[in-house]
């Protein structure tokens, strides 16, 4: 690692403002950024760190019926703590990593990183949440805009996820042997005004909707439904030693058809 | 540099540390603590997995200076207080769980924090549960066995 | 008998330092004055190099050295252990290996530089300050290319790319192609042995010290062979005289071979520290590991299996490419031709075997022996060739095997490449196989799983392999340049104890346990009395290490050797004590007893007598009980037995899950038999590693898309099964006075054909009938993709 110095503000204003200095960034749980420093391909100034805001961290229900959680929430946090609300999501956040990078590692990380084949985005985005940061709120839908990349602004601090609760829900996790990251993963949430699909680790451009599977979903929420569906096309989805393109195109509609079969 | 204290293995330590200064780090070469290790760089093998205010916590992926005022236990914490070993850590000699001893740190640790929340897992949780610990010598026959033993359940003596 | 002898499955006494964080592992080691290193590696996998401009880096604070090849130019090149001699009788090609590359850089990793500062982030900086021009050349990956293709070679001064080109048994060749030509049927397969990186879970350490006032080196390392290392590094390498150099391999987190070669960090470190007048410490990072570590396996093979109508093996034949990478590591050329070669007659009675190998220089890390080594590539191939004549015959995959097993009354037997085994009984463990595996209930569990749309399938095989490898004249023949005794020095103190002194070393193996077993049940005295000592050069005897499953039956008839000299004069010192003659005195449980009298004397009375001895027989024997024994083998012991897997393939998503896994093995007698079966366990899970997980790969430029655990699947406790092992088949072995033949590498060898016949049969008895082979890993990608195609 090259030298940095860490500041540890309380609040979310103070990391705001220590985040506006010259090579300044963020850091959450750390499981993505502390390898990337080791192995020399960042270099920051200076690190913020955000673990220590706690008005940032912890779940709760809304007002409005949906499920706010802290950007700065342990994915073992919500594991324990959404699933009596939100049984799918408290599920994926048991599934990301190992035990110690879920006590961690945070959902405001994980988003902020957009990993291609990161759990997170998968839920967020099939939930139709809303994204609360220190300036703004921004759709799920807005967020994402391809691997590693997100609509947050230079020194944008994630502070709250805000889920709305759908009637039925499944995480299907296909693993990436090595990293345990998704080969290929599926999000399936069935709210009463239709389906959403979300899919990640198969798309080069990143976490997506399978318009399709949505489409045949909301009309008719069955395995038989996604049977009846031809896998999305290959051309775009990642090919490496784990899988090719074509496998990960199938795997898109294996999983999706096993969200739904679990969807509960 | 910043001065950092914190709790470890029931003692205040304290020691002047850099940004960039790991747990593991700290507890190895400031404390001298080698029990820990550091077993790869992408956060995966577990072989530096320590107790961090109760959770496990790989210490090879975290700062020191953020582990100021925290509770720390680390392998060399585990014995009774008699020095004899710990449950985990005699059923571990008991089922033949370690061969090498470098993975075993961080075994018995992430074993300690499995049992805390789950005193009476199945196989397969305690299979999961090792997805962040990486052992090369046992096959992890013997280490799922030791700590199914560790939480009382039955287990016939590792003698086949 | 004591409690605890052979036999006894004793809990080790190691645990207690392991367990408790005690350990004492070469990080561990920090030495007063020490400095840091870091190595320049290249980053392209072949290149030329223009220029390295060291005037930056040296300028940086805290740099106390900056190192290139240059500075070695007075050096040796880090040598290969074992020549081969190809099927015109000439020697191997055989180019220079030096500590920092000069000229070329070979791999990616290759190291052309090092920086020697006050600290580990100090050296760090200035490494990156290393400037280097370095024209990259087209990088030699395939290996059939690299051999036909002679316009870009990896060591241009030797001409070619082909290391060698080997026959075995050269005179086998015609009689084994006849064979073949004429045969009823013949079963042709090809297929990969996928490159492996073997992943002890401590990255290597080195140390290096140098104390000026007496002209003496020191080098702490993460070895299986510290005596190896100081015989390769002290004479061919930095020319440093054996009294001249210590080196000292304390715990030691895992070897699996890799930790038996010598590399140039070891050779670094301890060059650096004499000019430096000051240790200095290198500590691998994991992702230095994956691009320095030798990696294991990467052969790619035809073999063809010829039958007659009744499936009886008539011929062998087996063509191989092996990868050596850039460079010769230490025992890389021995891994796919002795190791190998010898290896290919398996269980079985086949007539004619021939064994084709060409060894090919490529711009990889350095390939050597990986757990196994050798007998792994030669049981895959075979077993998998066996399993689809099999099927293509219609004879059940048991049977077929069963058929052909050389049987009980026909040990010794030798085989057509050239090893004899002196004993075995291949059906006994078969059958224990069935019992054990519960083979006849696999119907009704291929039913439930089929319940649950799974596809089950059941693979069975057998295995051969050949450890403690000996004897030394024999090797020495065949082209090692080392022996391969044992040694051991007992010391036994006054007051009854005994050291042992052993040249074997333990990283993981318990041999500070199980040797103590031997020793306390030969004199009848508690294990507690004897204590072992390893890994140090300063005071164990000349050794050769610990590889290829051979500390108890090398090791181990060294020390039984060097106990029988105490106990024979311990009897002496008795007999003058009791007023008897030495061939009267018995020593049973600790005590010297008068045959046929009552009179005797205690284990501790003679030991004291040995060294205060004032009743003596000073004239004819020295006072004192210490002895050492080397020993050589006069064969190899040859482990074998019988493994079978069950997995469940997802037909959706090609997923294959381990649903059981049997071992019966025969590893002659057992001296710990806990310590036996988690050597059989381990070797079990880096098999089912190889078969369904781990590859190393690189891409057509030479970069290495395997690097990190990120992408290089490691065995998770999540990805294996507990395991049913079995080691009561016993036909020990007849020719060293344990009867021992080694466990630690069966696992690891029987393993993979079983995981893949499994596979292989679930796809056929799902209906996929035109899937005859798919190569390892089999990932659910690649079972997913056989599936597909019709």
């Amino acid at each position: 690692m090259y030298a940095f110095e860490i500041e540890t503000p309380s609040t979310v204003q103070d990391a705001v403002a220590a985040l506006k200095s010259e090579g300044a960034q963020a850091l959450g749980g750390g499981h993505t950024l502390i390898p990337t420093l080791k192995s020399r391909l960042a270099a920051p100034e200076k690190l913020v760190a955000l673990s220590g805001i706690d008005e940032i961290k912890g779940v709760r229900m809304g007002d409005d019926s949906r499920l706010c959680i802290g950007g700065g929430t342990t994915h073992a946090t919500v594991a324990a703590e959404a699933a009596g609300h939100y049984p799918g999501l408290a599920r994926l956040a048991s599934l990301i990593g190992d035990p110690a990078v879920r006590n961690r590692g945070t959902i405001g990380g994980s988003l902020a990183n957009n990993d291609p084949s990161a759990c997170y985005p998968a839920g967020t985005l099939a939930s139709g949440a809303t994204i609360v940061t220190n300036a703004r709120e921004i759709a799920a839908d807005d967020f994402f805009q391809g691997m590693f990349t997100t609509a947050l602004d230079e020194g944008e601090i994630i502070t709250e996820v805000k889920f709305p609760i759908p009637e039925k829900s499944f995480y299907a996790k296909m693993l990436q042997p090595a990293s345990r990251f998704p080969l290929t993963a599926v999000f399936v949430a069935k709210f009463a005004d239709g389906v959403r699909v979300a899919v990640t680790g198969a798309s080069e451009s990143g976490v997506f909707r399978w318009a399709e599977a949505e489409a045949a979903l909301s009309s008719d929420f069955s395995k038989a439904a996604v049977d009846a569906l031809s896998a999305p096309p290959a051309d775009g989805m990642i090919g490496d030693i784990h899988g090719t393109p074509e496998y990960r195109a199938h795997l898109v509609k294996v999983m999706t058809g096993r969200a739904v079969e679990n969807a509960a | 540099m910043t001065k950092v204290s914190m709790t470890v293995n029931g003692k205040t330590v304290s020691g002047e540390v850099e940004g960039r200064t790991l747990l593991v780090e700290f507890l190895r070469e400031g404390l001298g603590l080698t029990g820990t290790h550091v077993g790869c760089d992408t956060s995966q093998c577990g072989a530096c997995v320590v107790h961090v205010n109760g959770e496990a916590t790989k210490s090879c992926t975290t700062f020191a200076s953020l582990c100021d005022g925290a509770e720390v236990t680390t392998i060399e914490g585990m014995a009774n207080p008699d020095g004899s070993l710990g449950k985990i850590q005699q059923a571990f000699q008991d089922h033949h769980g370690l061969q090498c001893g470098f993975c075993t740190p961080g075994m018995v640790m992430s074993a300690a924090a499995l049992l805390k929340d789950n005193p009476k897992p199945t196989e397969a949780e305690v299979r999961h549960y090792l997805d962040g610990n990486i052992c090369r010598c046992t096959g992890y026959h013997n280490i799922v066995k030791a700590i199914m033993a560790a939480s009382g359940q039955d287990v016939s003596i590792a003698a086949e | 008998m004591p409690d605890g002898g052979i036999g006894a499955p004793t809990k080790r006494r190691e645990d207690l330092r392991f367990l408790t964080g005690k350990g004492r592992y070469t990080d561990d080691i920090n030495l007063r004055g020490q400095s840091y290193c870091v190595f320049v590696r290249s980053q392209v996998a072949h290149g030329r190099i223009v220029s390295i401009d060291t005037s930056k880096a040296a300028a940086m604070p805290g740099v106390i050295q900056v190192f290139t090849g240059d500075d070695f130019a007075e050096v040796g090149s880090i040598p290969c252990g074992w020549q081969i001699h190809d099927r015109k009788g000439e020697p191997m090609l055989e180019p220079a290996h030096p500590v920092l590359a000069r000229g070329k850089v070979r791999y990616v990793g290759d190291a052309y530089a090092a920086v020697v500062a006050e600290t580990e982030a100090q050296a760090r900086d200035a490494a990156e300050a290393v400037e280097a021009e370095i024209e990259e050349l087209p990088a030699v990956i395939d290996m059939v290319k690299a051999v036909s293709d002679k316009s870009n070679l990896v060591h241009d001064e030797i001409g070619s790319n082909l290391c060698y080109d080997w026959g075995f048994v050269e005179e086998n060749r015609e009689a084994t192609a006849k064979a073949i030509d004429e045969a009823y049927h013949v079963t042709t397969l090809e297929l990969v042995n996928n490159r492996l990186i073997p992943n002890a879970m401590e990255p290597r350490v080195a140390v290096g010290d140098y104390d000026e006032t007496n002209d003496h080196s020191t080098l702490h390392t993460t070895s299986q062979n510290p005596h190896v290392i100081r015989l390769l590094m002290g004479a061919f390498v930095l020319g440093i005289p054996e009294h001249k150099l210590r080196v000292v391999a304390p715990d030691v987190g895992g070897g699996f071979g890799s930790k038996i070669f010598h590399y140039a960090e070891e050779a670094f470190v301890t060059f650096a520290a004499k000019q430096i007048k000051r240790p200095v410490k290198w500590t691998s990072t994991r992702s230095e590991a994956f691009m320095t570590d030798a990696h294991g396996r990467d052969h790619v093979t035809k073999i063809e299996l010829a039958l007659d109508n009744e499936g009886h093996f008539l011929a062998l034949r087996t063509n191989t490419y092996a990868n050596m990478g850039a460079y010769l590591s230490t025992f890389s050329t021995s891994v796919p031709t002795y190791l190998h070669g010898t290896l290919m007659a398996g269980n079985y009675k086949t007539p004619h075997i021939y064994v084709n190998v060409k060894a090919v220089f490529t711009n990889t890390v350095p390939v050597d022996a990986y757990r196994g080594a050798g007998r792994p590539e030669a049981t895959f191939q075979l077993e998998r060739v066996i399993d689809k004549a099999a099927r293509e015959m219609g004879i059940d995959p048991i049977e077929i095997r069963r058929r052909n097993f050389i049987q009980p009354d026909e040990f010794p037997y030798q085989t057509p490449v050239a090893v004899s085994y002196d004993t075995g009984n291949y059906q006994a463990t078969m059958d224990k196989l069935i019992e054990i595996a519960d083979l006849d209930g696999f119907e009704e569990r291929r039913a439930a799983s089929a319940a649950r749309g799974k596809l089950r399938g059941l693979g069975v095989n057998c295995y051969i392999e050949a450890c403690g490898i000996a004897p030394s004249n024999l090797v020495g023949q065949l082209g090692a340049r080392a022996g391969l005794y044992e040694s051991a020095t007992v010391r036994v103190n006054a007051t009854g104890g005994l050291v042992v002194m052993t040249g074997s070393h333990s990283h993981g193996q318990g041999h500070e346990t199980a040797f103590p077993q031997v020793i306390a049940s030969m004199i009848g005295i508690d294990p507690s009395m004897v204590e072992i000592v390893h890994g140090d050069t300063a005071n164990t005897p000349m050794g050769m290490g610990t590889y290829g499953s051979r500390s108890l039956a090398v090791g181990g008839s060294a020390m039984v050797k060097a106990t029988e000299k105490i106990i024979a004069k311990a009897k002496k010192i008795a007999a003058h004590i009791l007023e008897a003659s030495d061939q009267d005195i018995e020593l049973k449980d600790g005590m010297f007893t008068v045959k046929g009298t009552d009179k005797s004397k205690a284990w501790g009375d003679i030991t004291l007598a040995a060294y205060v001895p004032h009743n003596y027989p000073l004239e004819s024997l020295e006072p004192g009980l210490e002895e050492t024994a080397f020993y050589d083998p006069s064969n190899f012991t040859y482990p074998a037995g019988a493994y079978a897997c069950e997995v469940e393939v997802d037909p959706e998503t090609g997923q294959v899950e381990i649903a059981s896994f049997a071992a019966a093995d025969d590893f002659g007698n057992i001296i710990n038999p806990l310590i036996v079966s988690g050597q059989v366990h381990g070797g079990i899970g880096q098999g089912i590693g190889q078969a369904l997980l781990e590859q190393a790969v690189y891409d057509d430029n030479g970069q290495l898309l395997s690097g990190s655990y990120m992408d290089y699947a490691m065995p998770r406790a999540s990805d294996v099964p507990s395991y049913v092992v079995d080691h009561s088949c016993q036909t020990p072995c007849t020719h060293n006075p344990l009867g021992v033949k080694g466990c630690g590498e069966a696992g690891a060898i029987g393993s993979p054909p079983a995981v893949v016949n499994a596979v292989i049969d679930a796809l056929h008895r799902g209906g996929h009938t035109h899937v005859s082979h798919i190569n390892m890993p089999l990932s659910p990608s690649r079972v997913w993709a056989a599936m597909q195609k019709s």
